[in-house]
């Protein structure tokens, strides 16, 4: 066992895990913070992302123990009060069918529209399809997904 | 995945106690394949000793055309360094091409090229750049760390700390990515440096990442992509499998190689 301390969509929280427990396992089944989902468990659909200390990461590839003393973004996260602004556009372009890719889709789409900004470079529909790389939708519908991530763009 | 024993490093010298003190220990360097493969059960480190915390294995320097990257440097920041586009932009464009954005944020340079994935980018970049990998006891040419596939000429408890090389005067790597896993089913790259032209292709060959010697003669005698038109790529060492067959692959490997000369 290993005793960590994190902060959680800004709280503070400490725990005794296994050592391989991963961080989405943590996340899920000791905070309780069910938004983040489990897909594939193999690394490849994102539906697990979460950011840590900013980055957008696949939180079934990495441990609970790696990510002591981070700061963790869960989608619980994101809403200050209002929906985020990346939640209202997957609302108003129906950017979700089942919903269960979600809540990664919109963690990667804070992650890109972010660090576009920061480099100052333009987030146009190819540039949203090849972020979008490591986000499988099953109910396949990218289309109004990649609409909202665009709508988002111009409004964060 | 079976139990671990977890150690966060802070230092590379602590990092190389901890590891020679497992039973049977691994490094953990951005997770983005051990973890996976923990998970599988193909892997059961009995301790894993995580290198993320040591600064001193982070970071790219660049001076004149002689570069550095440190093993724990992510495929991000190797992607949109400025510094290193300046000299060598071939190899931050093919770390932005890995894998997605989550995982170029976790995985590194250096668990990249320890792991020798037949499929992975870096270790073409590695072989055609003539690079020198560092570790924590000796210095290691590309052409002799690089031995077939999953295997390299790391000893037991070795650390890759860095890998250095000169930036070449032309450089670039042409990749067609696996449509699902967006690994490599052919990627090559060329390089035109002080030392000659190199071209070494990955994700093709049945043994892992290799040199194409009759691709660097004629490119050495004209740099351009049409100067590998006359050049046959023999199907005999290529993989075969549901993705291509062997005859596939070498004609990527042609493709590829026109591909990134003519980008470089
Ligand atoms: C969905 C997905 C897609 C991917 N697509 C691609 C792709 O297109 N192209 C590609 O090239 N790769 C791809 N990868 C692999 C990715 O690049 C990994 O990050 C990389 O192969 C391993 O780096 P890591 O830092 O994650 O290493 P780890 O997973 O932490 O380690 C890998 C191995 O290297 C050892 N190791 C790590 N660091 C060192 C060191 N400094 N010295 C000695 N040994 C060390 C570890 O003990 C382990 O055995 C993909 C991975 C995923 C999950
Ligand atoms: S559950 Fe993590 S990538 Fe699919
Ligand atoms: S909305 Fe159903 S998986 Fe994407």
């Amino acid at each position: 066992m290993t005793s960590i301390s994190m902060t959680v969509n800004g709280k503070a929280v400490t725990a005794d895990v296994e050592d391989r427990t991963l961080l989405v396992d943590y996340i899920r089944e000791s905070l309780r913070l069910t938004g983040t989902h489990v897909g594939c468990d193999t690394s490849q659909c994102g539906a697990c992302v979460v950011h840590v200390d900013g980055k957008a990461v696949k939180s079934c590839t990495m441990l609970a123990a790696a990510a002591a003393g981070s700061e963790v973004t869960t989608i619980e996260g994101v809403a200050n009060g209002d929906l985020h602004p990346m939640q209202k556009a997957f609302n108003d372009n129906h950017g979700l069918q089942c919903g269960f890719c979600t809540p990664g889709m919109i963690m990667s789409g804070i992650d890109m529209v972010n660090r576009y900004k920061a480099e100052g470079k333009t987030l146009d529909e190819a540039a949203i399809r090849a972020e979008l790389e490591g986000n499988i939708c099953r109910c396949t519908g990218y289309h109004n997904i990649v609409k909202s991530i665009s709508q988002a763009a111009g409004e964060m | 995945m079976h139990n671990t024993t977890y150690h966060k490093a802070s230092s590379a010298a602590e990092a190389a106690s901890l590891l020679s003190g497992a039973d049977d220990g691994a490094l953990l360097a951005g997770g983005q394949t051990l973890i996976p493969t923990m998970k599988q059960r193909l892997a059961a480190p009995s301790d894993l000793v995580d290198i993320s915390g040591v600064a001193e294995l982070k970071g790219i320097s660049v001076s004149g055309s002689s570069v550095t990257i440190g093993a724990m440097t992510t495929h991000a920041e190797v992607a949109s360094s400025a510094e290193l586009r300046a000299v060598c932009p071939g190899l931050a464009d093919l770390a932005g091409h890995i894998g997605d954005p989550a995982v170029r944020h976790r995985g590194t340079l250096g668990g990249s090229v320890a792991n020798n994935d037949p499929a992975a980018d870096y270790p073409a970049a590695m072989l055609a750049l003539g690079a020198t990998i560092k570790t924590n006891t000796r210095e290691i040419a590309a052409d002799d760390f690089f031995q077939s596939m999953f295997t390299t000429a790391l000893d037991e408890g070795e650390m890759i700390v860095s890998v250095s090389f000169e930036a070449p005067e032309k450089g670039a790597y042409a990749k067609f990515p696996n449509p699902a896993s967006r690994y490599a089913m052919c990627g090559v790259f060329v390089a035109k440096g002080a030392g000659g032209v190199r071209v070494a292709v990955t994700g093709a060959g049945d043994d892992g990442v290799f040199r194409s010697a009759d691709m660097e003669a004629a490119l050495s005698s004209n740099f351009a992509a049409d100067a590998l038109d006359g050049v046959t790529v023999s199907p005999n060492g290529m993989l075969s499998d549901i993705h291509g067959d062997a005859a596939y692959r070498a004609n990527l490997v042609k493709v590829m190689a026109k591909r990134a000369t003519a980008a470089a």
